[in-house]
């Protein structure tokens, strides 16, 4: 909400000291939080002029200047170069003299031009700070609007008058942010009334007014009183269209950041401004039949003020007559019933509306309008016949014409349930000492009819307040009184805590191993879509393809919720390596969505008791699974080159490395084993597994994959169920249990096929014998010195006792039972 | 060599006090010249080995009178003792010398570049929201989190959100197709705390950090995925006071001693009295001649920091938590703001791009 500081001052008496700034700091208090300032940007002399004469003359370079003599109220007129036409001889203009300054830091000086010394500038709106359409305009021959000055009424003003005072150009205008349940703020009353109220000053409601009345006005039907529970109509006759919009009130109407249209339209504006009260200026000449309200047909039509045609919902409120809808109630009106620059009979329409349903209609039509963003938080209950009232004054003061006897009213007030509240509810909830005459003088103060008896305060809210239905509300509207300034900080007793969730705790260790295991951490944003799937070489029939799709996602492309950190990674692995970095080892922890069953819904209960347990539980049902994943991607050298010799560029074996080194992170034993799926590598997948159940994979990238996303040297990765590892992860961590006995050291060659993994053979031998301490694989060798198809692994055993040191005789004893379990699970041999 | 012709039973040569004397001094002498280990080893044999004088005179006692055995004996057994003394100690120089030698050939550039093993970090938003974490676990407060994909009902109705309230239309909100299915992305990190107010009993005292959606286009300023964290406390007697201490004691644990907060009224459907909260500028303290010319708080002195307020009882009663027994205060604030603001960054882009040269001088900790 625009407020113009100078119709704040008319409305309360703020002392004339305080400046826009302190005004707007206690209004911020009072819960209208300060956007901006809008600072009027000028000073020094400007002043009403009459051009006593205009002579133009013809420059070299085509253009035309006038060359003025200006009556500023001063002895001698003033020689000033205009370039504008829209004027002549007797024009009442206003100049800015030198010392002023205009919008945009403009210092006006006397300075020679083509060939005469100008001493002044006569101005136009826009140099003024008024808008370029502003109503003060009046286009000259053959001058485009824009270009031309300002023109003021003949009899307006007299030379040498302040033309600042004049148009009300001065003045500064604050920006309030107004929350939506402040809906009187939308209002010059209503924010006079709390800046009344912050400053303790009186306040005189600007919709005090008398409403004479004799019979009815135009006749009204309302078929929907919930949605309309009161509608007022007043009639104005014999108004005269081509009468200008005071300046003043143009003025007004444009620091409130509206536009000036016509006399009419600016008053119902204007009114709007004032009092708060939207209302709808019909040209009663084009409306047929009494005005009835009711909701919409479906398939019902109207075209808006803004020439849209739109297709109405059964829940729309409508106004009509007996051609169909005029208007969708407190939103927009229809074009065809406007009031026009031929429009001499008006019927003026002031309703309160149910707030919901017009932001519903407002959501529907995607339409916001002034209106609109007034009705749809509430407006006044008890204000309607005033402000018609006030709009048909204005018509007929600046506009003449007459006020027709009549007033419709349909409907009255809906009766405000009061709340009731202990009176020292206000300081239990702030935790300021606000005893129960405070609260009850500063309850009243807002206008509401207060009752405090037997410990309780009661009040029945005032008809322009609609947030005050709970007893918090209360406490809430005393302390902005009091000042939320005046809240004490006290810090609660601490409770007695347990610190992270083991489950916490863990992330932040594999958060920590990652790191230090050389990788970067980044934070990409969950969407993905087909394009994604298709550059990961996702088959058709992936599960993966299946995704939490968004009902307005912000790109086509990336329709849905990501079901693989892979697709952010690789993306973000791209943009390294288009930036220039070759060795790129980037990690990302996130969740992935994986959808349940199509169309499950999520349930939606009242909010008047806890939903049940069963009712809890479908929520769960309905919601995808939303796993925590960690995974990572590495390209370039995992070794840097120096001076030291070559680095070593990162290997399928970095990735398995790393993503082992996670899961043993958390006590866990990984196992794994050969995989092949997109988008790893068909030869170079591990898949990692805990207790026998894939928990994610690692090893390298599909070469066809890395290509995908421009990166031309080989790229490894994994992608753990993290959440998987962490239920998996052990409560406690290991007891480590070891023996000072000597350890005794055998190397075995075994010989085995090709096709055997190593992890056979190597489990084989970990399980031959409880003396066997640990399993080593220190080389791997294929060539002629083994048969074809067969390699020759080297593992070097180290074998200890718990409780003695072990004799030779146990030595070969073992050193036979890992050949022999070898050869059982892996049908390897000793190598001779 | 003694002949032995020269043989007197009292008088032998060798074991003579000058003989003695001139053998040891000679064998000192060999030891003192020695500068390697290799001619040590070489004055080793010639004075010290079996062959070598002093043994050979050694020998030689056993033909001397009983009596004068024992003056003979402590004699060569001295000069002995000596040489193989000065050999140990000069054994020890000369290998000290040796091991200083060879170091000083092995001496390197130690200003070479080390820079081989790649060196991880960890994101800001990360560290931030842990470092957050651990200020409330300090406080007895614990870490609660929930899904992203979140029911419509626990996102806005729960938080006294209703069908038409106009707040809703103020949080643009991406909604899970169709939207019949009553799902969102979290608009906020608030459903956690319904979620726990459904599932436990007070008192509660729980922080969520949490990443969070809106339907923002991304730019310097907005992003549609940014994070926050929020906190709830439920207990019996809370009020707008211990709000504002425990935001006190949160700003001087995030920012540093003397940092204190303001409140605004303000309004939000799940608390009520509602409040922003401003952090005095942590950068000039609000201090008159520094602030004017403050880029972080931009002149103002405070920072808008996030909202806050007494949840709302409606909440309460949607949750199964009894208003009448209980209160409680709830706030939440931006860390994605929090990090640009603190380290300068322009650009909030520059958070979630991936460049690594964003997160790498983060290292693991800010």
């Amino acid at each position: 909400m625009r407020v113009p500081i100078e119709w704040l001052r008319e409305l309360v008496a703020l002392p004339d000291d305080l400046t826009a700034e302190q005004i707007a700091a206690r209004l911020t208090a009072f819960d209208l939080k300060l956007e901006e300032i809008i600072s009027a940007g000028l000073s020094g002399p400007i002043v009403v002029g009459r051009a006593l004469s205009v002579e133009p003359e013809p420059q070299k370079n085509g253009k035309t200047i006038n060359w003025c003599q200006v009556d500023v109220g001063e002895d001698e007129p003033r020689g000033i170069v205009c370039g504008a036409h829209n004027f002549g001889p007797d024009d009442l203009v206003v100049v800015a003299l030198p010392g002023a300054t205009l919008p945009g830091d403009f210092t006006i000086t006397a300075r020679k031009t083509y060939g005469h010394v100008s001493d002044g500038m006569i101005c136009s709106p826009p140099e003024l700070g008024l808008s370029g359409d502003s109503a003060f305009l009046r286009p000259g021959p053959g001058t485009p609007a824009e270009s031309g000055i300002l023109v003021l009424d003949a009899e307006s003003a007299q030379p040498g008058d302040d033309a600042v005072a004049l148009l009300g150009l001065g003045g500064d205008v604050v920006d309030l942010e107004v929350n939506p349940d402040r809906a009187y703020a939308l209002s010059m009353r209503g924010v006079a009334r709390d800046a009344a109220l912050a400053f303790g000053l009186p306040f005189s409601d600007p919709a005090d007014r008398d409403v004479p009345a004799d019979g009815e006005a135009y006749p009204v039907r309302v078929d929907d009183p919930a949605g309309c529970p009161v509608f007022v109509a007043r009639e104005v006759t014999g108004f005269d269209p081509s009468r200008p919009t005071p300046s003043w009130m143009a003025r007004r109407i444009e620091q409130a950041g509206m536009r000036s249209i016509s006399l009419a339209v600016d008053v119902s504006n204007y009114v709007m401004l004032e009092l708060g009260q939207p209302n709808h200026a019909y040209d009663r000449a084009k409306l047929h039949g009494p005005i009835v309200v009711r909701r919409a047909e479906a398939g019902e039509k109207i075209t808006t003020l803004d020439d849209v045609v739109r297709t109405l919902d059964p829940d729309d409120l409508l106004i009509t007559d007996d051609d169909g809808p005029v208007g969708i109630a407190g939103v927009m009106g229809a074009a065809h019933v406007e009031i026009d620059d031929a429009t001499t009979d008006i019927v003026i329409e002031a309703a309160h509306f149910d707030p919901p349903t017009i932001a519903r209609s407002g959501r529907r039509h995607r339409l916001s309008s002034e209106a609109s963003k007034r009705n749809e938080r509430g407006v006044d209950t008890e204000l309607q016949a005033r402000a018609a009232q006030r709009v048909a004054e204005l018509l007929v003061e600046h506009g003449g014409g007459r006020i027709e006897p009549g007033l419709t009213v349909v409907g009255a007030p809906p009766a405000r349930a009061s709340v009731t509240i202990a009176d020292d509810l206000p300081a239990r909830v702030s935790g300021v000492a606000i005893d129960a005459e405070t609260a009850v003088a500063a309850l009243t103060a807002g206008g509401g009819e207060v009752v405090h008896e037997n410990g309780t305060i009661t009040l029945t809210p005032p008809s322009w307040r609609f947030d005050l239905n709970d007893p918090n509300d209360l406490a809430e509207d005393v302390l902005r009184v009091v000042g939320y300034d005046q809240v004490p900080s006290v810090l609660p007793p601490a409770p007695a805590g347990r610190g992270l969730t083991r489950a916490q705790e863990l992330r932040r260790w594999v958060g920590m191993v990652l790191a230090g295991d050389g990788l970067v951490e980044v934070k990409t944003f969950p969407f993905a879509g087909p394009a994604d799937f298709d550059r990961l070489g996702l088959p058709a029939d992936d599960a993966r393809r299946r995704q939490v799709l968004l009902a307005n996602p912000l790109s086509a492309e990336q329709p849905g919720m990501t079901t693989t950190l892979l697709a952010g990674l690789l993306s973000t692995l791209e943009l390294n390596v288009g930036r220039g970095h070759s060795d790129v080892q980037i990690t990302e922890t996130g969740r992935v969505f994986l959808p349940h069953a199509e169309g499950l819904a999520a349930p939606i209960y009242g909010v008047d008791r806890r939903p049940t347990e069963s009712e809890l539980q479908a929520f769960a049902d309905a919601l995808p699974d939303q796993p925590q994943h960690v995974a990572f991607v590495m390209t370039g050298e995992r070794q840097r080159s120096g001076w030291a010799g070559p680095g070593r560029p990162v290997a399928w074996s970095d990735a398995v490395a790393v993503a082992r080194h996670v899961v043993e992170t958390l006590h866990l034993v990984p196992a794994v084993e050969a995989a092949q799926l997109a988008p790893w590598h068909p030869g170079r997948c591990a898949a990692i597994m805990i207790d026998g159940v894939v928990v994610g994979h690692a090893g390298e990238l599909h070469p066809a994959v890395a290509r995908a996303y421009g990166v031309s040297t080989r790229v490894m990765g994994a992608e753990l169920d993290l959440d998987a590892l962490i239920t998996a992860a052990p409560e406690t961590g290991p007891r480590p249990q070891f023996s000072a006995f000597p350890v005794a050291k055998e190397d075995l060659a075994l010989v085995v096929a090709d096709d055997v993994p190593t992890a056979t053979v190597q489990a084989a031998l970990e399980g031959a014998s409880d003396l066997i301490e640990s399993v080593r694989l220190f080389d791997v060798y294929t060539g002629d010195q083994v048969p074809a198809g067969h390699k020759s692994l080297a593992f070097a055993l180290r074998l200890r006792a718990p409780d003695r040191t072990l004799t030779d005789r146990e030595i070969a004893d073992v050193r036979q039972a890992a050949v022999t379990a070898a050869e059982r699970d892996a049908g390897a041999t000793l190598r001779a | 060599m003694p002949s032995s012709s020269d043989y007197d039973p009292v008088e032998v040569t060798p074991l003579r006090a000058d003989e003695v004397e001139r053998m040891r001094d000679d064998a000192l002498a060999a030891i003192a010249k020695a500068a390697t280990l290799a001619e040590l080893k070489q004055v080793r044999i010639d004075h010290a080995g079996d062959r070598s004088p002093l043994a050979l005179a050694n020998r030689e006692i056993g033909a001397l009178p009983p009596q004068a055995r024992k003056e003979a004996g402590q004699r060569v057994g001295q000069a002995r003792g000596a040489v193989s003394e000065a050999l140990a100690a000069r054994t020890a120089e000369v290998e000290a010398a040796e091991l200083e030698q060879s170091l000083a050939a092995e001496a390197v550039d130690v200003t070479l570049p080390v820079d081989v093993e790649p060196v991880g970090s960890r994101h800001p938003l990360t560290t931030i929201s842990e470092h957050v974490a651990d200020i409330f676990i300090a406080m007895g407060w614990e870490i609660a989190e929930g899904p992203e994909v979140e029911a419509e009902w626990l996102n806005f109705d729960a938080l006294n959100l209703g069908p038409d309230h106009p707040a809703r239309t103020m949080q643009d909100t991406f909604w899970v197709s169709p939207e019949s299915a009553a799902m969102v992305l979290r608009t906020h990190t608030s459903p956690v705390q319904a979620r726990t107010m459904l599932t436990r009993t007070p008192p509660i005292y729980i922080a969520c950090p949490g990443r969070v959606f809106r339907t923002d286009e991304l730019d310097a300023t907005h992003s549609p995925v940014f994070h926050q964290v929020e906190g709830l406390a439920i207990d019996e007697g809370l009020s707008m006071a211990h709000l504002k201490g425990t935001l006190d004691h949160f700003a001087q644990a995030m920012f540093g001693d003397g940092i204190t907060t303001r409140f605004r009224p303000s309004y939000f459907p799940f608390t009520e009295p509602s409040a922003e909260v401003d952090l005095l500028c942590h950068v000039c303290h609000n201090v008159p001649g520094t602030v004017e010319s403050c880029r972080t708080c931009k002149g103002e002195g405070w920072i808008e920091w996030g909202g806050c307020g007494v949840v709302n009882p409606r909440v309460l009663i949607a949750c199964g938590v009894d208003p009448e027994r209980y209160s409680g205060f709830a706030f939440g604030m931006g860390l994605d703001r929090t990090i640009t603001g603190r380290y300068d960054i322009a650009d909030l882009r520059d958070l979630f791009d991936g460049d690594i040269r964003f997160t790498e001088p983060f290292g693991v900790g800010l």
